[in-house]
């Protein structure tokens, strides 16, 4: 991205509260692929089963996606993120596609890319921009997966390190305006994401804005990897991120007050893209538009927020309605924390400024 | 404001700094290498240093294990690590495995800029604050202006360079052996301090730290001036901005305790303030030198202090044996009698309260200094009586708290260290004793205008109680504070549970170390407002995600939980007979063999210590404390024997019997099962199983089936080593003897513990003979290695404690052995257990969890219970919300 266009984020940013795109799973869902849509021609002879495999979609169904990410955008939306949740080799493993991880990604940069230009051009005073989304893998780094054995782990640091430079490298080559790091369940698979992010900025003598977003995933307020939001900022904020937040698992609703927690600690912007509530029965996300943007509304309202949008179960309704309803309010203001050594674990460690209790020794 | 900040690094985690942990790590025992990271948590370090530097050792590799590890274990990595090694690689490879933020010790300018430069990026990326030593190309730095040349070269590199936040960067201006005999090293603790001033007060934001055992290294094998000069070099260094330190908790002293003539002498090596330091020093040094053996000559040096010093040294280590002597001559030196308790003796108090409040003195302690000062007050109070009978003038306190152990039960040891600990810092505690029913709590409140209503409480009904008091307390209008303390009491219930019940602050208390401050901000005009917002708030956050949960908390029906219940082989199982049917009574049992028995480790949780048993001992923080409360355990417990303070009974027996109705136990007069001399009621699990295999256990399930197994066996027991110590501890309490009050309660209930296990083990391989070859250690009977179980109502296998009537019935324990139950079915005396024993090789403890209506409704129709009855037993298990406490608290009313 030119620095003309990274001065006009950060000015958007000062201004007003940013909305990001909705749901990409979801879309895909409402058009009922099979195996063959999946595939098209080009993998029509590829040696395993296929489907389900969304980010293929943007090579064999490049239409669809652009699509997608037009009518986000007529709703209203200021950042489209790539189809490429999965677009890492880690995780294209499953289907065998490894060696397509840059081209998917690359292309899924494009796509969105074209989108948001061409909205660009029928309308110069909204700039559009795209975010490049780096998800978090199917492994974890710091939890075994294998109950007899604590210490083991199925992917490393490094294996995490290589896979991640790789997307990043072509995230941004594909146009990318911003990065994503979303959806962290694992603060350390979370880490070497931005140590690639960080490598592959300084090979390119070029950096990007980066968003990263945990993903909060029950109602104790932590992450899977037993992280508070405190502790998972302390974690992350040397990277000096353009925003953190949290996204996905939870409906707005549940997430708030975590959400409010990392929002008094963290100083940068501050993003959300809640669930379309908690799944029901089935599997599927009930809340309607106007209640996830009556939620987010009063997030913004409360001084809470800087980008907001929607993850699993949002559609261009919900983005459409939560523009409105957080159109004309000021974004958060970032807090000035006191100048202190901050650490974690799982939980925040904060270097005290008077003697407290056993920290004595003598 | 000068700094008081120091955050000690634990170093037991450390090869090169604990021998044992070394052995460990060599050895592979990673389990136990873990023990000591979770025990060092547990005892309060705040970041815990890892350091793998051994040359036997592949320390990549053992860090990244040790670190993973760590990783699954929440209760130590909650905190930060510190990774250590002189090895770059290591260091490395110990940044890939932490998810939180470390700090890495350390890296320096020993090879020049460029690696400097490249290590320090690196840390950056990695996201991990750094311990740079005072090291560059020429050495290590010595002398003052060497350490901040270095420092502030190190410091710009890192800032302007590299982009490091300040406050993530540490110095360790090294700290060197002084008194080694030669000269150039004289300086090198001034140079230290003086070094720490200047990078403190010119490079902003960054640490100071330093590893303080190297400064002593010329006193190996005297500790006791090694403590010293660990002592004062912190007391020097601190308030300079020494900020940090790896220290050992074990080799350090209270600087106040140093013996005048040593510290001074100490103190002119550290600070070189004259030339022959070294030498004084070290002719002193063997004097100070503690003797290896446990004898110690009694030290009496301290009384010919004035009487002010004499009162405070007692209080401070607990000796009453000149208490009411010098509390006389104190008596003369004042005009009034309340003086010396406001003067003298509350200045000693308060030392006691700043040393505990700090974690330098631990319970134990603490509740021997009450006695002393009780004593003291004791002795004044007839002085006092007569003064005000004289002027009608009434004394000051912090405050006045009320605190009852709720009706129904009967245990107060936590309630009584609670009340301690509040008298020591100066809280008026009226303390209503145990079994103390809502009306009264209410009347004595408001007669005495207390401050402050704590309730206390250790079985589950208690909680029901605790509820009720609260909501009599709202309809009253009382406007006072509500403490929650005891065993079974919790945060989350308090909020989700007691607080609604009424409209002011409910707090729950952790434990005693907790009561003060707790107290204090509510008795505070000033401080009350915010915390108890505060509070509020927290539990408002607490009881909206518990009830949030609770949606997500899925049970099954009861049928299908019965469908999927433990199924053993009966087909293929041959119960044992039992030796005798019916009841036998064991009185009079052998105390001297109960006490070998004894599993100590829950003894000293009663004094807050925590730790493994005999480790404990030797423990660096507890040590002392636990070794000084172990002795008067020991001793106690020989006088306990010798003059037969108790007496231990046990009543058991064995009946035919088998499982109807799925959950049902029914035992039969003998063995033509046609007589049912009594059933039992149990508890099945109701959690959505998803794995194989896993299955929703109820004791039932242990017990043959009537309609397809064969004529099964259970047993049936009560014992209680508590007759005449309830009697010995009012006695140690009217003699303002809290401590020994704690101390025979707590044994009483130890050996309880151990007359339950020993009587176990007999019935296994005697009374009943279900493993008559069984053959093991105490430690491993305590942790139940063997076969058999003997759960007891109340708890997780059977959380119903109505089962107890039954039990009680059938025994007749009040008849054979003087065992009562209340009203809320806690026994008395309160030294007591019981419940059932469970022959089948394969029955195992399991928690029941929380269960769903559909069962309660059954289980209420098997017990001849009405439905709300058997809810309000049931209350903490109950996985739904029955009718409001209100409504429960109508119905008692009526």
């Amino acid at each position: 991205m030119t620095s003309d266009r990274q001065d006009q984020l950060h000015e958007l940013a000062r201004d007003r509260i940013l909305v990001l795109d909705g749901a990409m799973g979801t879309m895909i869902q409402r058009h009922v692929l099979d195996e063959g849509d999946f595939r098209g021609p080009r993998f029509a002879d590829w040696g395993q089963d296929v489907k389900g495999n969304n980010d293929l979609l943007t090579l064999s169904q490049p239409d669809l996606i652009r699509d997608i990410h037009r009518e986000y955008f007529a709703a209203g939306a200021d950042i489209a993120t790539t189809n490429t949740f999965n677009s890492t080799s880690i995780s294209q493993a499953d289907y065998g596609m490894e060696a397509l991880v840059p081209e998917l990604n690359r292309a899924a940069a494009c796509l969105a890319r074209e989108a948001a230009d061409a909205f660009i051009a029928r309308n110069p005073a909204k700039p559009r921009f795209v975010a490049g989304a780096l998800g978090p893998t199917n492994r974890t780094a710091s939890i075994s997966p294998d109950v007899n054995n604590p210490a083991f782990r199925n992917v490393s640091f490094d294996e995490l390190r290589v896979a991640y430079a790789e997307a990043t490298e072509a995230l941004i080559e594909g146009g990318a305006d911003l990065l994503l790091v979303e959806t962290i369940f694992d603060t350390l698979n979370a880490k070497a994401c931005l140590f690639a992010i960080d490598e592959v900025f300084e090979a390119r003598g070029q950096t990007l804005p980066v968003m990263i977003s945990g993903t909060i995933t029950d109602l104790s307020g932590r992450t899977l990897s037993g992280q508070t939001p405190e502790a998972f900022w302390y974690a992350l904020k040397h990277a000096r991120p353009f925003s953190v937040g949290f996204n996905c698992a939870l409906g707005a609703e549940e997430l708030r007050p975590h959400l409010a927690e990392l929002a008094r600690v963290a100083e940068t912007l501050i993003s959300s893209h809640p669930n379309a509530g908690l799944p029901n029965a089935f599997g599927g996300y009930d809340e309607t538009p106007d209640q996830t943007a009556g939620h987010l509304g009063q997030w913004a309202q409360d001084g809470l927020v800087n980008i907001v949008g929607g993850c699993c179960g949002t559609t261009p309704d919900h983005i459409r309605a939560i523009a409105a309803a957080v159109d004309g309010v000021s974004p958060r203001e970032i807090p000035t924390l006191p100048g202190r050594m901050r650490l974690s674990g799982l939980e925040p460690f904060v270097m005290p400024t008077t003697q407290t209790g056993a920290d004595a020794v003598y | 404001m000068p700094n008081s900040v120091f955050i000690n690094i634990g170093e037991r985690t450390n090869v090169t700094g604990s021998a044992r942990f070394r052995k460990l790590i060599v050895d592979g025992d990673y389990e136990a290498a873990l023990e000591v990271a979770r025990q060092q948590v547990e005892s309060g370090a705040q970041i815990v240093d890892v350091n793998m530097d051994e040359g036997m050792l592949d320390g990549e590799q053992a860090m990244m294990t040790f670190l993973n590890l760590i990783a699954a274990e929440p209760d130590i990595a909650r905190v930060p690590v510190m990774i250590d090694s002189s090895k770059w690689s290591v260091i490395e490879a110990g940044l890939k495995c932490v998810q939180g933020k470390a700090i890495v010790n350390s890296i320096s300018l020993k090879e020049g800029e460029a690696p400097f430069l490249e290590q320090a990026r690196k840390v950056r990326r990695y996201g991990a604050a750094v311990v740079v030593m005072a090291f560059d190309e020429q050495g290590q730095a010595e002398t003052a202006d060497r350490k901040v040349e270095i420092c502030t070269r190190a410091y710009r590199l890192l800032v302007d360079e590299v982009g490091f936040d300040p406050q993530d960067i540490i110095f360790d201006p090294n700290i060197f052996a002084v008194a080694t005999g030669i000269e150039e090293h004289n300086n090198y603790a001034v140079d230290f301090f003086e070094a720490t001033r200047r990078i403190r007060e010119t490079l902003p934001g960054c640490h100071v730290s330093g590893g303080l055992s190297n400064v002593s290294f010329s006193f190996r094998g005297n500790n006791a001036v090694r403590e010293a000069m660990h002592s004062c070099f912190l007391y020097h260094a601190i308030p300079l901005g020494m900020d940090m330190g790896i220290v050992n908790a074990g080799q350090i002293t209270v600087y106040d305790d140093i013996p005048i003539e040593l510290r001074d002498t100490v103190e002119d090596v550290l600070l070189n303030r004259r030339e022959d330091g070294t030498e004084r020093l070290l002719d002193i040094a063997e004097r100070f030198k503690k003797g290896g053996g446990a004898k110690k000559t009694v030290d009496l040096s301290w009384r010919e202090g004035p009487v002010a010093d004499r009162l405070t040294h007692a209080l401070v280590n607990g000796i009453a044996d000149y208490v009411d002597q010098d509390t006389e001559e104190a008596r003369r030196q004042f005009d009034r009698p309340l003086q010396v308790i406001e003067g003298p003796l509350m200045d000693g108090m308060n030392v006691v309260g700043d040393l505990f409040g700090s974690g330098k003195m631990f319970l134990p302690q603490v509740v021997k200094s009450a006695r002393v000062m009780k004593k003291a007050v004791a002795y004044l109070l007839p002085y006092i009586e007569q003064e005000k009978a004289d002027t009608g003038d009434t004394s000051d306190n912090a405050g006045k708290i009320l605190l009852a152990t709720v009706k129904g039960d009967v245990h107060d040891i936590g309630k009584n260290i609670v009340g301690v600990v509040l008298q020591c810092n100066n809280f008026e505690v009226i303390d209503l004793g145990v079994m103390v029913p809502a009306a009264k709590i209410l009347e004595t409140a408001k007669a005495e205008r207390v401050n402050i209503i704590g309730l206390s409480g250790l079985i589950t009904p208690s909680l029901d109680e605790m509820c009720y008091v609260a909501s009599e307390m709202k309809r009253d209008g009382f406007g006072v504070p509500l403490l929650i303390g005891g065993a079974t009491t919790s945060k989350m219930h308090t909020a989700v549970k007691i607080a609604p019940n009424y409209d002011h602050e409910v707090i729950y208390v952790t434990d005693a170390s907790r009561a003060v401050g707790v107290a204090q901000s509510l008795v505070s005009t000033d401080l009350r407002k915010p915390y108890g917002d505060r509070i509020r708030a927290e539990y408002g956050k607490l009881r909206d995600g518990f009830l949030a949960s609770q949606h997500t908390k899925k049970r099954q029906p009861l049928a299908a939980a019965r469908a999927n219940g433990i199924r053993l082989d009966w087909a293929a199982f041959q119960p044992v007979r039992p030796q005798r049917f019916g009841v036998q009574v064991l009185e009079d049992y052998d105390l001297a063999e109960l006490v070998t028995r004894i599993d100590w480790k829950p003894f000293f949780a009663t004094w807050e210590l925590a730790g493994r048993f005999p480790q404990i001992l030797d423990d660096p923080v507890v040590g002392e404390a636990a070794r000084s409360v172990y002795n008067d355990a020991r001793a106690m417990l020989q006088r306990l024997i010798a003059e037969r303070w108790t007496v231990a009974k046990a009543v058991f027996g064995f009946w035919p019997a088998n499982t109807v109705n799925d959950d049902d136990i029914e035992l039969y007069a003998d063995e033509d099962r046609s007589e049912v001399i009594a059933t039992f009621q149990t508890l099945r699990q109701q959690m959505v199983r998803e794995r194989e295999g896993r299955t929703n256990a109820a004791l039932a399930d242990f017990i043959a089936p009537k309609d397809r197994g064969p004529i099964d066996y259970i047993g049936c027991f009560a014992v209680t080593a508590g007759e005449g110590i309830e009697e010995r501890a009012a006695q140690f309490k009217a003699d303002n003897d809290d401590y020994n009050d704690i101390l025979v309660k707590a044994l009483g209930d130890r050996l309880a513990e151990a007359f339950a296990e020993r009587l176990h083990e007999r019935v296994r391989t005697e009374f009943w003979g279900t493993d008559p070859d069984e053959d093991l250690t105490n430690e491993a009977l305590i942790a139940e290695k063997y076969r058999g179980i003997r759960p007891a109502p109340g708890y997780p296998a059977c959380p119903d404690h109505l089962q107890k009537k039954t039990l009680f019935d059938l025994l007749d324990a009040p008849g054979r052995i003087g065992l009562t139950l209340t009203e809320s079915m806690a026994m008395t005396p309160a030294a007591a257990v019981s419940g059932w024993y469970f022959g089948h090789p394969e029955s195992r403890y399991f928690g029941v969890g929380k269960i769903e209506r559909d069962q309660v409704e059954d289980y209420a129709r098997r017990a001849g219970l009405p439905l709300a009855e058997a809810e309000r037993w049931l209350g903490p298990n109950l996985n739904y919300d029955p009718a409001s406490y209100a409504g429960a608290a109508r119905d008692r009313a009526a």
